[in-house]
């Protein structure tokens, strides 16, 4: 990344956080997937039309994210009553986490919240122990595909039973 | 490791026989082209494409592989298996091309009558639509898109590389042209 302070970094312990997830108030983050590899996915917005774009396609790809028993957060700032509606119109059911109050915190801590008051367009997967094992920041306006976190959990994958044997 | 704005560009999978392929087999150039049939960016590519191929017949082939996204367009696994049933048959091109041609006639009753129309056997294909008969194919044309960067519909690879440009004819006629020089 070419800002010093930018996105975090693989092999830094992943700051903990706990986010609404639902109207009704319950919330999640990444300590409760601990012992499965956790992809973050960062977006600017609910609603413009790229995001709507990955998130969907993390949708579909969800199958393929199952198969290395990962679990997939999606973290914007809009409001929880904004991810439901943008949820039900592109048919997600993966946890779409609102950033919110105060604003941008969980972004910030990742070093992936922008001068534009918006999470930036930023992955990061985080290994079943909860560190940092891959991180990609995109353009706002490119739609990064699922390919590198595919990558990411497969090296993982592939890490873990050299550690083993 | 981090990755820079790593930008994966190239096709991983590589064309095979069970592939659909529209053109002539020795064309120096192939486009590959993840589509969804409920798509209306691919309806919108569809013609372009079409008249690529007929533009420079003998120079590019087409390659269609799925790339449904179905919890965004409902109809669009049961239109791709469709179009596999029908390649079962010999006849997947023309199902292709009726549905991209029908795109707001997807649901099971028109698709029934538009298999109808070629004169293929509605009760047999829809029995294996219902049954997801050709689900791992589709899987299979899916799973190989995502790991290629396939990011949303329709994504070109033009031998190999993925084209970020439009889809519109010049720019399609460009890039075709471009790969042939190299």
């Amino acid at each position: 990344m070419t800002d010093p302070n930018g996105l975090i970094r693989p092999g830094r312990p992943a700051p903990d956080f706990s986010l609404p997830a639902t109207p009704d108030g319950q919330h999640t983050g990444p300590g409760e997937y601990r012992g499965r590899p956790v992809v973050l996915a960062f977006y600017p917005a609910d609603w413009s039309p790229v995001c709507g774009d990955q998130m969907a396609l993390y949708q579909a790809a969800m199958p393929e994210f199952d198969r290395y028993r990962a679990a997939v957060l999606g973290i914007s700032v809009d409001s929880i009553w904004s991810h439901r509606a943008f949820a039900e119109n592109q048919g997600i059911a993966f946890p779409l986490l609102a950033d919110f109050e105060p604003k941008g915190e969980v972004a910030r801590a990742y070093g992936a919240y922008t001068p534009r008051g918006e999470a930036a367009r930023a992955l990061v997967v985080l290994d079943p122990d909860g560190a940092v094992a891959w991180s990609h920041l995109s353009p706002p306006d490119v739609n990064p595909g699922a390919d590198g976190i595919l990558d990411a959990l497969e090296r993982l994958g592939t890490d873990r039973q050299v550690v083993a044997g | 490791m981090t990755t820079p704005l790593q930008v994966t560009a190239r096709l991983r999978t590589p064309v095979t026989e069970s592939d659909h392929v529209r053109g002539a087999v020795d064309a120096p150039v192939t486009v590959v082209e993840y589509g969804d049939f409920q798509c209306q960016y691919c309806g919108a590519a569809y013609p372009n494409l079409h008249d690529l191929l007929r533009q420079r017949e003998g120079t590019v082939r087409l390659v269609f592989r799925h790339f449904p996204i179905a919890n965004v367009h409902p109809y669009a696994e049961s239109a791709a298996e469709a179009a596999e049933a029908a390649g079962a048959r010999g006849r997947f091109w023309e199902m292709h091309d009726w549905l991209y041609e029908h795109q707001d006639q997807l649901d099971p009753v028109h698709l029934s009558l538009g298999v109808e129309q070629l004169g293929l056997p509605p009760e047999e294909i829809g029995a294996e639509v219902e049954r997801q008969a050709y689900a791992d194919r589709v899987r299979r044309d899916f799973v190989g898109g995502i790991r290629s960067g396939v990011n949303g519909t329709p994504t070109l690879f033009v031998n190999d590389v993925r084209h970020d440009g439009g889809y519109a004819l010049p720019d399609l006629l460009a890039a075709v042209d471009a790969a042939a020089d190299t």
